[in-house]
């Protein structure tokens, strides 16, 4: 029994270790362009990681529906990590190996491992909504991409919306303001621009952190009850959201005085709470659930009509699919632009789609062109701004659905830039970067 | 026929106490370790180093040091994560506090540093045993999460709680390329388990086991019970709180205190009792078994499927993995509950018979 289950063990150690070799070495066929698809499927997150990754595959199987880019054919593949930082750095270099040209870790955690080697392997990083915040600042990271909006442009307008409701900025003295945060460099990426805008307007900030996975909640919610601030930021992920509002709706606390960061203003955050979270208000990355725009239409039709769908169809167009369907729409416009300068019809490589990203410009016409009409607004990047815009709606949850705010909000540019250049020029410091001057950049 | 050390015959209590007394033993791993400097870094390509081997060897020495206090010692830890994390935020906070601090000296600062917390959480296992110490140094798991977390002097004020070190140089040697960080680990490693298979070894190494097997006798043979146990939470932090550094610097680079949580601890005691407690050949094949086998399944199972027609979702693919996993688990310990340093043992015993069994 002994000796068999050694040569068991023993035969099945080369077989993995040849298959690991092979597997590399295998995929290098050249007319397609790779993306890269980094999941959760599994664990603590699935549930928002599933819809994200169900709306980014399809909008891929649309873009091969409609004949590619220029003709180049999309291919691509899953990699699942679980939400964990190691291993998505596995995935990272797996996936690497066969062509990747652009990452969307979907984890702050990957990102913050990931930033250090995509200018080593000259790796474009788009991280739309999540992400460094001062990768914003892309004289200084070359290679990181957080278009659409970063924490601080989210805690930013956060406040501003706050400060709306209650009758302006100023009306925010003396008020107490909660920030219930996930215990990452995701959930802790706001603080610094809360605490600046805290000082500007003489709020008091109260900083609740939740330990991973976040479905212990009493003493947080505990502590919310006892001091009773007049506004929660929820800044969670995953599972943690259901359960900060099932604690609020125990603990009495008014949903309508919470406001959640995007990435819990999705159906799997509240849909197990249904009623009780009624009145919850969420940021919007611009696009809300959008079951009516075109692109999805463009989806059921040509992509789910053929069978081919990426999961169920109902979900198709929630708040969390579309993000997933926006990002892979960003990778591939990239992607578009590049070719433009480098040869349509051609497969681009990774410094090619970096260019291509940097120097990406959707306006409206193109937008709605693409059935994204009502759902986003312009992106214009540039060499100084790798985010390229900063629009965010409020989102309300009625109890059965998300509705999208009327008003639209921006950043503070001012006070964002600031400390942008701050935060960019101390990691530039450290990790003895020059930044680029403005000439470097149109190359 | 050929495992055999007839003829062989040792003349001197060097050649009799010698880390190897078998001639063919000695060349094989010498073979090894040849092959492992020069023939892997020929062969083996950037994914290969960064994603199995590099995470590998850091783990083998973590689990060398994990294996010294429990295997050998007989002292159960559930902390192995935390002294890890020492030894990374340790090393981090010499490496940019000191001006000129050398990425050697950090990393045996950081040991050190890991060391003298190992000493204080050590305490406790002079009054208690078993479980009753896998629950204290538990504790010492949660405050050092809770400790890097919230103290932000720590991460050096890094307003996400994420650290990350670049530049590694080695005595002008730039560590950047995979086959460079590789060498580097590998390096380490020879030099770390030389030095624990001596210990094992030597006077202190018997000291560890003779506490290990009944500390009651132990001590009536003259054995320091507080001695014994403190130098064995010492070292064995040493070893993690240096592997814990590397694991921050080489593998990762950036990283936040989740990278050590208690999943860790639990993966290094896993190690070292799937691979074999007390054998240091053990905690090698203990680190293989657990940082291998789930990349290995994950990558393995769709080729599979593919094999036959069946394309199998990335969420099965992870689900299968995790039962695979479970449950060659179980099936070692059932075949094995020595470890697979036993089977290995076993393996050998027959060889030497072969082909003549008794």
């Amino acid at each position: 029994m002994k000796i068999r289950s050694l040569a068991l063990a023993v035969s099945m150690a080369t077989i993995g270790l040849t298959s690991a070799v092979t597997s590399t070495a295998a995929f290098a066929q050249a007319k397609e362009q790779f993306f890269p698809v980094l999941v959760y499927r599994t664990g603590a997150y699935a549930a928002n990681g599933n819809p994200w990754a169900n709306g980014y595959v399809d909008y891929l199987k649309l873009v091969n529906a409609q004949g590619g880019i220029n003709g180049v054919k999309l291919s691509f593949e899953e990699c699942e990590f679980g939400y964990a930082t190691d291993r998505g750095v596995e995935c990272y270099e797996r996936l690497k190996g066969k062509g990747a040209t652009v990452f969307q870790p979907l984890s702050t955690g990957v990102t913050f491992a990931l930033t250090d080697k995509a200018p080593v392997d000259k790796i474009p990083l788009i991280t739309a909504g999540y992400g460094r915040s001062e990768s914003q600042d892309g004289s200084v990271f070359m290679w990181n991409f957080p278009l659409l909006g970063t924490y601080w442009v989210a805690a930013d307008v956060a406040i501003q919306h706050i400060g709306k409701q209650a009758g302006g900025l100023d009306k925010l003295k003396g008020k107490k303001i909660a920030l219930v945060y996930h215990d990452s460099p995701f959930g802790k990426e706001p603080i610094p621009m809360l605490q600046e805008r805290a000082k500007m307007h003489g709020f008091e900030l109260m900083l609740l952190p939740v330990a991973h996975p976040g479905v212990e909640q009493k003493a947080t919610w505990l502590q919310i009850r006892q001091n009773r601030p007049d506004n929660v930021l929820l800044w969670g992920w995953g599972v943690m959201n259901s359960t900060a509002l099932k604690e609020a709706q125990a603990t009495g606390y008014p949903r309508e005085k919470m406001l959640g960061v995007w990435w819990a203003g999705a159906e799997p955050d509240v849909k197990d709470v249904a009623a009780g979270a009624k009145g919850y208000n969420a940021l919007a990355l611009q696009h809300s659930a959008e079951p009516k725009s075109k692109v999805v239409a463009d989806v059921l039709a040509q992509v789910h009509g053929k069978g081919q769908g990426t999961g169920p169809k109902e979900e198709v167009g929630q708040v969390l699919y579309m993000r997933g369907l926006i990002s892979a729409m960003l990778a591939v416009e990239g992607v578009r632009k590049a070719q433009e300068r480098y040869g349509k019809g051609k497969v681009m490589t990774g410094e090619q789609v970096r260019w291509g990203l940097e120097n990406m410009n959707l306006d409206q016409k193109t937008l709605d062109a693409m059935g994204f009409a009502g759902v986003m607004r312009p992106v214009q990047t540039s060499c100084l701004d790798h985010m390229g815009a900063s629009w965010v709606r409020i989102q309300t949850w009625d109890g059965s659905k998300w509705v999208p705010g009327n008003d639209w909000y921006q950043a503070d540019e001012k006070l964002l830039r600031g400390m942008v250049l701050n935060a960019s020029r101390k990691y530039a410091e450290e990790k003895k970067i020059t930044p680029r001057t403005p000439e470097q950049c149109k190359q | 026929m050929i495992y055999r050390e007839n003829g062989q015959f040792k003349t001197s209590y060097g050649a009799d106490q010698q880390i190897f007394p078998i001639a063919q033993d000695r060349w094989a791993v010498l073979a090894i370790i040849a092959f492992a400097f020069i023939g892997v870094p020929l062969l083996a390509d950037e994914y290969m180093f960064r994603a199995i081997l590099i995470p590998f060897l850091i783990l083998s020495l973590a689990a060398l040091g994990v294996n010294l206090l429990v295997g050998y010692c007989g002292q159960i830890t559930l902390g192995a994560g935390a002294f890890m994390a020492i030894g990374a935020y340790a090393a981090y906070n010499f490496l940019i506090r000191i001006d000129g601090m050398p990425l050697l000296g950090a990393l045996i600062l950081g040991g050190l540093t890991s060391a003298a917390m190992g000493i204080l959480f050590g305490i406790p296992s002079l009054r208690v045993r078993g479980l009753y110490l896998a629950v204290a140094t538990l504790a010492a798991q949660f405050f050092w999460d809770w400790a890097f977390l919230r103290i932000k002097w720590f991460t050096n004020d890094s307003s996400s709680g994420s650290v990350s070190v670049s530049n590694l140089d080695f005595f002008g040697w730039t560590i950047d390329a995979p086959a460079e960080k590789y060498l580097f680990c590998l390096g380490m490693l020879v030099v770390f388990g030389l030095l624990a298979k001596n210990m094992t070894r030597a006077s202190i190494g018997r000291q560890w086991m003779a506490i290990r097997d009944m500390d009651v006798a132990a001590e009536v043979i003259g054995i320091r019970p507080m001695w014994a146990k403190l130098s064995a939470f010492a070292v064995s932090s040493f070893f993690v709180g240096v592997a814990g550094a590397m694991w921050g610097f080489v593998h990762l680079g950036s990283w936040e205190p989740a990278a050590f949580s208690v999943d860790r601890s639990f993966q290094l005691l896993f190690m070292v009792i799937i691979g074999g407690l007390g054998s240091i050949v053990g905690s090698f094949f203990g680190a293989a078994f657990i940082v291998i086998l789930p990349i290995f399944l994950n990558q393995m199972l769709p080729a599979l499927g593919g094999l036959f027609g069946v394309s199998i979702s990335t969420a099965a693919v992870s689900h299968a993995e995790l039962i695979i996993f479970g449950v060659l688990i179980v099936f070692f310990l059932i075949v094995e509950p020595h470890g697979l340093a036993r089977l290995w043992a076993t393996s050998k015993e027959k060889l030497r018979l072969w082909p003549f069994p008794h």
